[in-house]
């Protein structure tokens, strides 16, 4: 994808998108892969204030760059943190309320926001494909406000999920409340075409911005649901040679923007 | 693994609980785990896994094992393609996301040979918890509503008796025996954990029965120097080995980061034909070596220097 002088990936275009979603002085809890180096190319741009947890026990990580983490369960997650406590203890703090914005990918979404990262076809139990679960994700779409970032392909963004793993609004409208997750709730949708939120009642994907050079067409191309499209369509402006920069330092090695 | 709580403290009263020396060999550490049993499998993913105690029960030949961790990673692989387990319980099973996901896990749970039981990773806390603290479940506000909790019948969603709010109750984990591997503990049992803690503290004091694995066996004079940071207390421990590199080619917080050279290779080894291939690092890894020093010989010096020089450099400024 070429934009100006600057030339980028879909990983990347997810990752600097995402970053700017985030604000100075907010607590992200976010998981592995794009959502922990977006968090983190957020607090070398614009939030130095910004603390990020993760569930394997670290409150406020600086991860350093070019060590990037297989998971958010070792030692290098714990790099200039404030405190490290128990996974249980960490993931408590949301239930608890202390978390703005939990921060995840997914396989595979719907139009109302709910992530399947557990299996494709068949349920659980005898799965045609058996994906690696839910992790803390459940949790963290359950109890807290979310941003999820996920690349934008016909076969993620599904009318219906095969399987619930982590909740966005369900059936849409109260059914989310009605289910008894009275917090939180899906926020925006960060794709490599553009950012989405929620109808307020009827709580289903709206396209709220295309990234430069996507079209509405090529959204619902890229989607099995009509696409609702918000009155106030905007343009995403460009990942800055700077944007660029510091997530190519953060990750010299592509490990999670190949 | 939910057992009655006259059960519970039965088993426990039943332990020798005394101030005693425990040291022992992976071999007889092995000898107290029997087949069938449920186990309790401490550390997270890539970090403080007790491999060489999955090492020694795997060359135990060890069956059927009810296996239970926060999240998995090539450890239930390995336990899974050696017959050691059918089944694991856990809230996430691949080996790391820069290398996909498992084709090991996908095999046998999609073949049905396995079953991997998905919990979200609060549910496996909270059960420990619960089983830490003698109660028989811990309310929760996770879950509800997804088809996570669709496939878990051994839960209930109830109106709070207080507020009315839905909550989920989660059941207790007990498990038989917990594998926990520590920076180091004393003769007695009681161990010191630098870093992340994950679970372990809630499965030792849960597990009826707990088997350390450490890096080092200090004094008990050195551990009540600093008993802020002794984290399981002896009483709950029944056995210590002392097992040098005994996460590798996982990693050890502060002492050595995973052997990323090793589990690279482990995944190539295995993307051809994964069920070939990791039987082929079984039989190189875990049959072949005669003592856990000749298995580190295989994972070789260089590698397991570097990763110690990078486990160091947590304490660098």
């Amino acid at each position: 994808m070429t934009s100006g002088a600057a030339a980028y990936s879909a990983s990347e275009l997810l990752a600097v998108m995402s970053a700017r979603l985030l604000r100075d002085g907010q607590t992200v809890f976010a998981g592995v892969g794009i959502p922990l180096l977006a968090a983190t190319l957020a607090q070398r741009l614009h939030g130095p204030g910004l603390t990020i947890l993760f569930e394997g026990g670290t409150i406020g990580a600086f991860v350093e760059p070019g060590k990037l983490p297989p998971s958010t369960n070792e030692q290098r997650c714990t790099r200039r943190a404030n405190m490290v406590l128990g996974s249980t203890d960490v993931l408590l703090l949301l239930q608890r309320g202390y978390v703005d914005v939990g921060f995840m990918g997914g396989a595979q979404i719907d139009q109302y926001g709910n992530l399947n990262s557990s299996s494709i076809g068949g349920g659980n139990g005898r799965p045609a494909t058996r994906l690696p679960g839910t992790g803390g994700g459940n949790d963290i779409a359950s109890l807290t406000q979310m941003i999820v970032a996920m690349k934008h392909e016909k076969r993620r963004f599904v009318e219906r999920v095969d399987f619930v793993t982590s909740p966005g609004f369900l059936k849409g409208g109260d059914s989310r409340r009605e289910a008894g997750l009275v917090a939180g709730g899906m926020y925006r949708v960060v794709t490599d075409l553009g950012l989405f939120g929620f109808e307020e009642s009827s709580k289903r994907m709206t396209l709220l911005a295309l990234h430069p050079g996507a079209t509405v067409a090529q959204v619902q191309e890229n989607t099995s649901f009509a696409v609702a499209v918000a009155a106030d369509l905007s343009v995403t402006e460009p990942p800055t040679e700077n944007e660029l920069a510091v997530l190519r330092h953060l990750d010299p090695d592509r490990l999670y923007t190949a | 693994m939910t057992i009655a709580y006259s059960e519970l403290l039965g088993r426990t009263r039943e332990r020798d609980r005394s101030l005693r020396e425990k040291v022992t060999s992976l071999e007889a550490a092995a000898a107290l785990v029997a087949d069938g049993a449920s186990v309790g499998i401490g550390g997270s993913t890539l970090s403080r896994t007790p491999l060489a105690m999955i090492w020694a029960l795997i060359r135990a030949g060890r069956r059927d094992l009810h296996c239970v961790r926060s999240i998995s990673s090539s450890e239930g692989e390995l336990l899974f393609a050696a017959g050691a387990s059918r089944h694991l319980l856990t809230s996430w099973f691949s080996l790391g996301i820069v290398w996909g996901v498992s084709r090991i896990m996908r095999a046998y749970v999609e073949s049905g040979r396995a079953r991997f039981e998905e919990w979200s990773h609060l549910a496996i806390g909270m059960r420990f918890r619960a089983g830490a603290m003698g109660v028989p479940f811990l309310p929760m506000r996770s879950m509800l509503g997804s088809d996570v909790i669709a496939q878990l019948p051994d839960t209930r969603v109830i109106d709070c008796p207080f507020t009315g709010d839905k909550l989920v109750l989660v059941p207790a984990l007990n498990p038989d025996v917990a594998l926990i591997h520590v920076q180091r503990c004393d003769a007695f049992g009681n161990a010191q954990i630098d870093g992340l803690p994950f679970m372990d503290l809630d499965l030792a004091l849960a597990a009826n029965r707990v088997i350390l694995t450490t890096e080092r066996i200090v004094s008990n004079d050195q551990i009540r120097r600093w008993p802020d940071h002794t984290k399981i207390p002896f009483f709950a421990v029944d056995a210590v080995v002392e097992v040098p590199f005994g996460a590798a080619p996982h990693e050890c917080y502060g002492l050595y980061e995973p052997l990323f050279r090793h589990l690279d290779g482990y995944a190539a080894q295995l993307k051809p034909d994964a069920e070939a291939g990791i039987r082929d690092y079984l039989e190189r890894y875990f049959y072949g070596p005669k003592s856990w020093a000749e298995y580190l010989e295989l994972l070789g010096l260089e590698d397991l220097l570097d990763a110690a020089r990078r486990g160091a450099s947590i304490y660098d400024d």
